[in-house]
């Protein structure tokens, strides 16, 4: 049986975990995205100083598990007397730092590739009336390349958000208490699998369903242009006649 | 008035070993509306491309209002505008309509037409605004603006197009086979609005295959064939008293 005093007893806990793992989220996604736009760009360049930089970046990050990148940040850094006797072992000590930094460039990998997919899938004749009217390169990304690149790319940033939240559990390793964190605790100084492991679970699901909402919300917002026109659907086409 | 405004002179193009324009020239006074006619692979929308260096000639050169467009070869041979700016200021007084119609999906039709405006010609949005719904009333669309180009119907589309490329109030506006992608039933809207245009003295160079637009409308026809100017005139003479036996077979074959 599922003993509750155990669950409602570690609940504080637990919303302590689901800060942090929030909180760790926000700021690798927003980081990520930041510095993924650009990247894109440079990705889908003609100019191969710039395109291949980049190609390297993402293949060797999108080629080697987070854990491992992780690792090689918080334990491999440490191991660097170079680095231990500079500043940066200011912030290299600190878990956190570690963790947003490992965080941020796995997915500003994975980020800038669905960015440049979405560039180059950029019908070529709305590239082609930009420029027909006189736009410059800048004002064709800003105005024409980037908005309908980033709408497109909607739909496949929000399963890289959902596997970025996922993958947050990972920062328990580096001991950060994230919610994976407060229930392994829980599992230890109880010994009840089913409440600390079950409990962690609903709060992954809750927040999993909230993210896919909100994204669903964006995608109604931003790509109100690809949605057919009315609400009817085929099905309910059918149903009325 | 009778200055020539826009003079393209001897646009040479080759992709690769294949060469499809020899030496095209063409001349546009104000008001002017010339239509390029030919069978498909002839070079005449390359020639159109040519004209706004979206496709960039082998030789050749472009004079817009007395000025030269300055251009230099590039590494691979074609030609290319020596300064950015000054091909973009050029560009924004060619505008052109293309076959696929090639509006900003993501944006609505008033967004679309009001584009140019800001980005380009430095416009404010409120002005923008205004003459974007002038144009697009122009055009019959107004009742549209809100809407996204994937809710319009082709003929409405090729509307707005329209308006975005008139709302620059452009010297010379060009149009690549603009019903060719067309329902038939929706080619007429597209042509009266193209007469309209040129009713009002807008300078059009169109390649086409409507006949009867070439006939009613343009003050001179060219006929490309393989990339040379096979036969050029009033739309009277060259599309009633066709001289070479390539002009012929083709406008037999188009009046079916």
């Amino acid at each position: 049986m599922i003993d509750w005093s155990v669950v409602v007893g570690s609940l504080p806990d637990f919303f302590a975990g689901l800060k942090v793992t929030l909180l760790l989220l926000a700021i690798s996604l927003a980081s990520g995205l930041l510095l993924s736009v650009p990247l894109a760009v440079a990705r889908v360049s003609p100019n191969p100083w710039l395109a291949k930089p980049v190609w390297l970046y993402t293949y060797v990050i999108r080629g080697t598990p987070l854990l491992v990148q992780l690792f090689i940040i918080y334990y491999g850094f440490a191991q660097i007397e170079f680095i231990r006797e500079s500043v940066a072992w200011n912030l290299f000590r600190e878990a956190w730092f570690c963790a947003w930094l490992a965080f941020a460039i796995n997915t500003t990998a994975y980020t800038t590739e669905i960015i440049a997919g979405a560039l180059r899938a950029t019908p070529h004749g709305e590239i082609e009336a930009a420029k027909s009217l006189g736009m410059s390169n800048f004002d064709l990304y800003r105005r024409i390349l980037l908005p309908s690149a980033l709408r497109r790319a909607l739909p496949q940033y929000s399963n890289e958000a959902v596997g970025m939240m996922h993958a947050t559990a990972i920062a328990s390793t580096v001991t950060l208490v994230d919610l994976t964190r407060v229930a392994r605790d829980v599992y230890a100084n109880h010994l009840a699998t089913v409440e600390a492991f079950g409990t962690v679970a609903v709060f992954y699901f809750v927040l999993t369903f909230s993210l896919i909402g909100i994204f669903r919300l964006a995608e109604r917002r931003w790509l109100k242009h690809l949605r057919p026109q009315t609400d009817v659907t085929p099905a309910d086409a059918v149903i009325a006649k | 008035m009778n200055d020539v405004l826009f003079r393209a002179a001897n646009i040479s193009k080759r992709f690769g070993q294949t060469e499809v324009l020899r030496d095209v020239s063409l001349e546009a006074k104000r008001g002017d509306v010339i239509a390029l006619i030919g069978s498909s692979g002839s070079g005449k929308s390359t020639f159109l491309r040519c004209l706004n260096l979206l496709e960039q000639p082998n030789a050749g050169s472009i004079h817009l209002n007395g000025r030269e467009l300055r251009l230099a070869t590039d590494s691979d041979g074609s030609l290319k505008a020596i300064d950015p700016q000054e091909l973009r200021a050029f560009r924004s007084k060619i505008s052109m309509v293309f076959q696929h119609f090639n509006l900003w999906a993501h944006m609505t039709a008033e967004r679309n037409v009001m584009e140019g405006l800001t980005v380009v010609l430095g416009m404010s949005a409120a002005d923008a605004r205004e003459r974007a719904q002038h144009y697009l009333q122009k055009v019959g669309v107004y009742h549209r603006k809100d809407g996204f180009p994937a809710h319009l119907s082709g003929g409405e589309q090729q509307r707005v197009a329209i308006a975005r490329a008139l709302a620059m109030e452009p010297d010379v506006m060009l149009f690549d086979e603009p019903t060719s992608a067309l329902d038939p039933e929706l080619v007429g809207e597209v042509l009266r609005v193209m007469r309209a245009v040129a009713d009002e003295g807008r300078t059009m160079i169109v390649v086409t295959h409507e006949m009867s637009f070439a006939r009613e409308v343009s003050s001179e026809v060219m006929f490309l064939s393989k990339g040379v100017v096979e036969e050029r005139g009033k739309p009277s003479d060259v599309l009633l008293n066709p001289q070479s036996e390539r002009l012929r077979a083709f406008l037999s074959n188009s009046l079916k």
